[in-house]
């Protein structure tokens, strides 16, 4: 079973910047257990491009499709047999980011 | 046997069978929604068939059996259209589980996937009381005053979370135990208080329905874990307060506080097994066990239901449970609860003021505002104790409750 494991931030209550040492030794950590099997940080939302090629054109705007106070700051997919392990895992991964983490099973 | 030992008989299996038929399903069929309609249907058949055939022998295999043929219809009438429905199968483990009590039942299983803490509180409720006590949706959607269609929907949308996530279908490690049955506990005990206070204008004060419920569903989990002294010191502390109710409420429907209580019409026999469970607690607590807070809680009604008259209360013994208490759990409603056992000791000034300092916490809780009432009036404080019981009555919920907070406002001099 796959799980798109979100990291989220808060603009205006970031979490701290110092974080990268320990995530790296998670990472590993998932990776040595089978877990693992994308990681990626995201660049700030102001870098995100929108776009719309449903009507005649494509219409590029600039920024993300949605302005909020929280956002998506990086994603992880991990495997795991069943939601009580991904939770287990989420619980140390927002503990290890200090950041909020959303668990999202794929189809 | 007559129509009515049938009729009997079938209600009284649906309450004694239908968790475990669920929960057997389940983990068979791997999905809850095919074991929640197989059990309907096996039910309907019974309803149907025992008043001509006669009740079997063992109407709980019966149950199982028919329901078994029910789900494996449907799964090859659905087959036919989708053949996704293998994929889609709740895990389970096959090992027997950690070594938690004496049995491995599947209604274990059962109540901690419907407790499980990525569903809503509400939702846990909700799923619980279908699944594993097998309340019909109208009667729980009647109990917690929602609609059927939301309540249904609520239900629907938890089985189809529990599938897609895959919500495991198992009782959790010996490390994960403890945290996980202490949120089962609090679903009971959520089920428990609704029914001992009701919340609503066009409910019953009491339902004694909720609180026949959870003290039923508390009894199941103390015979599937039976050294637990949580589960122990919840059920405790459910007999002990149920063992009140009948004097609860007056005759005129207004709801009777402790000191007013007719205590020769208190249940003697569900105190004697409060008082049983709390003994056997405090004799572990004397070993080395730490109690928690339900063992905590039950202790406080057991020195309550020890008193023949309230002038033989044990406050201090009252007051030194609370101590224990706050410090495992510092909620301002434990320190509200506190200060009346202080009124009796120190007086009401002495409790008022503690009472005071919970103030920015508890603005919105009615009972902050019905003690504070209380303890102005003992002051003779008339006018403060007003605006209070007038805050209370505002805020209370309960039918019973607010008659008797406003008797006491309106005897104000």
């Amino acid at each position: 079973m796959r799980y798109l494991v979100s990291v989220i931030d808060d603009k205006s209550n970031p979490g701290s910047t110092d974080r990268q040492p320990a995530i790296s030794a998670f990472n590993e950590r998932l990776i040595a257990e089978g877990h693992w099997v994308f990681a990626g940080g995201l660049a700030d939302t102001d870098a995100a491009t929108v776009i719309d090629n449903r009507g005649e054109q494509a219409v590029f705007s600039d920024g993300p499709f949605v302005e909020s106070k929280e956002y998506l700051a990086g994603v992880w997919v991990w495997e795991a047999p069943d939601l009580d392990v991904a939770l287990k895992l989420a619980a140390e991964a927002s503990k290890v980011c200090d950041r909020k983490i959303e668990v999202r099973p794929f189809l | 046997m007559n129509d009515g030992d049938v009729r009997e008989a079938i209600t009284r299996t649906h309450r004694e069978e239908w968790g475990r038929v669920v929960a057997s399903l389940t983990k068979r069929f791997g999905d809850l929604d095919i074991a929640e309609e197989a059990a309907a249907e096996a039910f309907a058949a019974a309803v149907e068939r025992w008043p001509a055939d006669g009740v079997p022998p063992n109407p709980g295999g019966w149950l199982t059996t028919t329901a078994g043929r029910k789900a494996i219809d449907r799964i090859r009438r659905e087959n036919k259209r989708d053949d996704k429905h293998k994929e889609a199968r709740m895990v389970y483990d096959d090992d027997p589980p950690e070594p938690v009590g004496a049995i491995d039942d599947d209604r274990l299983r059962l109540i901690f996937t419907c407790c499980h803490p990525a569903l809503a509180m509400q939702t846990r409720v909700a799923l619980t009381l279908r699944m594993v006590a097998g309340l019909t949706v109208p009667e729980i959607a009647r109990a917690f005053l929602v609609r059927e269609t939301t309540l249904e929907q609520r239900i629907t949308r938890a089985k189809a979370k529990i599938k897609a996530a895959r919500i495991p279908y198992r009782v959790p490690s010996a490390e994960d135990l403890p945290a996980r049955l202490s949120g089962v506990l609090a679903v009971l005990y959520l089920v428990f208080n609704e029914g001992y206070l009701a919340t609503g204008p066009g409910t019953d004060p009491l339902r004694h329905d909720l609180t026949a419920e959870a003290i039923r569903l508390t009894r199941l989990i103390r015979a599937l874990l039976p050294d637990d002294g949580e589960v122990a010191g919840l059920l405790a502390l459910m007999l002990l307060t149920e063992a009140r109710h009948t004097a609860r409420v007056s005759g005129g429907g207004e709801l009777v506080p402790l000191a007013e209580q007719d205590r020769g019409a208190w249940d003697a026999s569900l105190i004697a097994e409060g008082h049983r469970l709390v003994r056997e607690r405090l004799a572990a607590a004397a070993a080395g066990a730490a109690p928690g807070r339900y063992q905590i809680l039950a202790a406080i009604n057991a020195v309550h239901t020890s008193a023949r008259d309230i002038r033989d209360t044990d406050w201090s013994q009252i007051l030194a449970l609370y101590d224990h208490l706050v410090g495992l759990d510092p909620s301002p409603v434990i320190a509200l609860n506190r200060a009346i056992a202080v009124a009796e000791l120190d007086g009401p000034d002495v409790a008022l003021a503690a009472v005071d300092r919970l103030d920015d916490k508890l603005a919105d809780y009615h009972a902050y505002h019905a003690t504070r009432a209380d303890l102005l009036r003992r002051l003779g404080r008339s006018q403060q104790s007003r605006a209070a019981y007038d805050r209370a009555i505002e805020l209370a919920g309960n039918t019973a409750e607010t008659a008797h907070l406003t008797r006491r406002r309106d005897q104000l001099g």
